[in-house]
C-alpha cells in the first residue's frame, strides 16, 4: 500500500545545491539564460536529485535534528531515500530509477512510497542480511509520473567491516 | 549521440574525499545520517573507523560521468549497487561503456572504482542512443 504521500515543490536553489553537492557546474542545473538550459526547456535536474524530496518527507527518520513537536520518528527500513541505510546496521545496498518526464524548476512533485520485496540473505562473513526495497514515484503537478525509485536497504547483524 | 557498442567513458569524478564534501551532501541531500558526519557516532554506533560518504554521493558522482557523456536529458535508467564504501581520502573514477545498442536505446554498463581499483558503485544506464 502506497502512503497518502507529500509535496515536493522544485525549487532553483535546491537544485542548485544539490549540483553542487555532486561537483557538476552544468548551465542546465543553474541558468536559466544559458542557450544549453534554454534548448532542455528551462532548469532540468542530475539524475539522482529527487533524494532531496527527504527535506520535504514529514516524517523523515534520517534527520535527528529537524525541528517538529515530538519525537523524532523511529527507522523504518523501508524510508525512501534512506533506503534501509538507517542508523547504526542499517546500509543502502542499491538505488534505482526510470526516467519519465524531466522534472523542472517550479514542479510541484507528489511524492509516495510503497514497500517492494523484502529477502534475507547469509552474508559472506556470517551474519544474517535483510534485505528490503521501497519504490517512490513522483508525480508532477500535471499527474504525469516523471521518476519511479527503487531503494534497497540492507540490515546487518554487524557493522561492515573495511 | 550516435552511441555504438564499445563506446566507452572514464572520468576522475572526486579527487580526495574530505568532510566538506560529504557535509555539503548532506545538506543538500537532507540525509543527515549521523554516520556520514559525526565521527563519534560512526565509531561508537557502529563500529566504522570514521565517518564515509553517502553511497548517494557516489551514485551522484557516478551520473556526473553519464550526464558529462550523454547530455542532462538523455537518460532513461540508471541504477547501482553500493560495493563497498568510499572514506575520506578517497578518488574516484567512474566509467562507462556501451554494451547493447537497441531500439534507439543505449544500455551502457557502469563502475565506479576507488583509487586501489575496488569498486565502489557498480551498475546499468540506459539512454537515448
Amino acid at each position: 500500500m502506497a502512503d497518502e504521500g507529500f509535496e515536493f515543490p522544485v525549487d532553483r536553489t535546491q537544485v542548485m545545491l544539490f549540483a553542487r553537492s555532486v561537483l557538476d557546474i552544468r548551465p542546465e542545473y543553474s541558468d536559466p539564460n544559458d542557450p544549453a538550459t534554454k534548448a532542455v526547456g528551462g532548469i532540468v535536474t542530475p539524475p539522482t536529485f529527487v533524494q532531496c524530496s527527504a527535506h520535504w518527507q514529514p516524517n523523515y527518520p534520517l534527520d535527528l535534528t529537524r525541528p517538529r513537536q515530538g519525537p523524532p520518528p523511529a527507522h523504518r527500513g523501508d524510508a525512501p531515500g534512506g533506503g534501509g541505510g538507517g542508523l547504526g546496521r542499517g546500509l543502502h545496498a542499491e538505488q534505482h530509477y526510470e526516467y519519465h518526464h524531466p522534472i523542472h524548476v517550479g514542479d510541484t512533485l507528489t511524492v509516495t512510497t510503497k514497500p517492494g520485496n523484502r529477502w534475507e540473505k547469509e552474508g559472506r562473513r556470517g551474519g544474517k542480511l535483510l534485505f528490503s526495497e521501497s519504490v517512490t514515484e513522483y508525480r508532477n503537478q500535471d499527474g504525469v509520473l516523471c521518476v519511479t525509485a527503487t531503494s534497497v536497504g540492507v540490515q546487518t547483524e554487524r557493522a561492515v567491516e573495511q | 549521440m550516435a552511441l555504438k557498442v564499445g563506446d566507452t567513458r572514464e572520468q576522475v569524478v572526486i579527487e580526495n574525499v574530505n568532510r566538506s564534501h560529504i557535509v555539503k551532501y548532506a545538506g543538500a541531500s537532507g540525509d543527515f545520517n549521523p554516520l556520514h558526519h559525526d565521527e563519534g557516532a560512526a565509531q561508537k554506533m557502529a563500529g566504522y573507523p570514521s565517518v564515509f560518504a553517502h553511497g548517494m554521493l557516489s551514485m551522484g558522482l557516478t551520473g556526473r560521468m553519464l550526464t558529462d557523456w550523454l547530455g542532462p536529458t538523455a537518460l532513461k535508467k540508471f541504477g547501482v549497487r553500493f560495493t563497498k564504501q568510499v572514506w575520506p581520502g578517497d578518488t574516484l573514477t567512474a566509467k562507462g561503456e556501451v554494451t547493447k545498442v537497441e531500439n534507439g536505446l543505449a544500455t551502457i554498463k557502469v563502475v565506479t572504482t576507488n583509487q586501489n581499483g575496488e569498486s565502489v558503485v557498480e551498475g546499468e544506464a540506459v539512454a537515448q542512443a
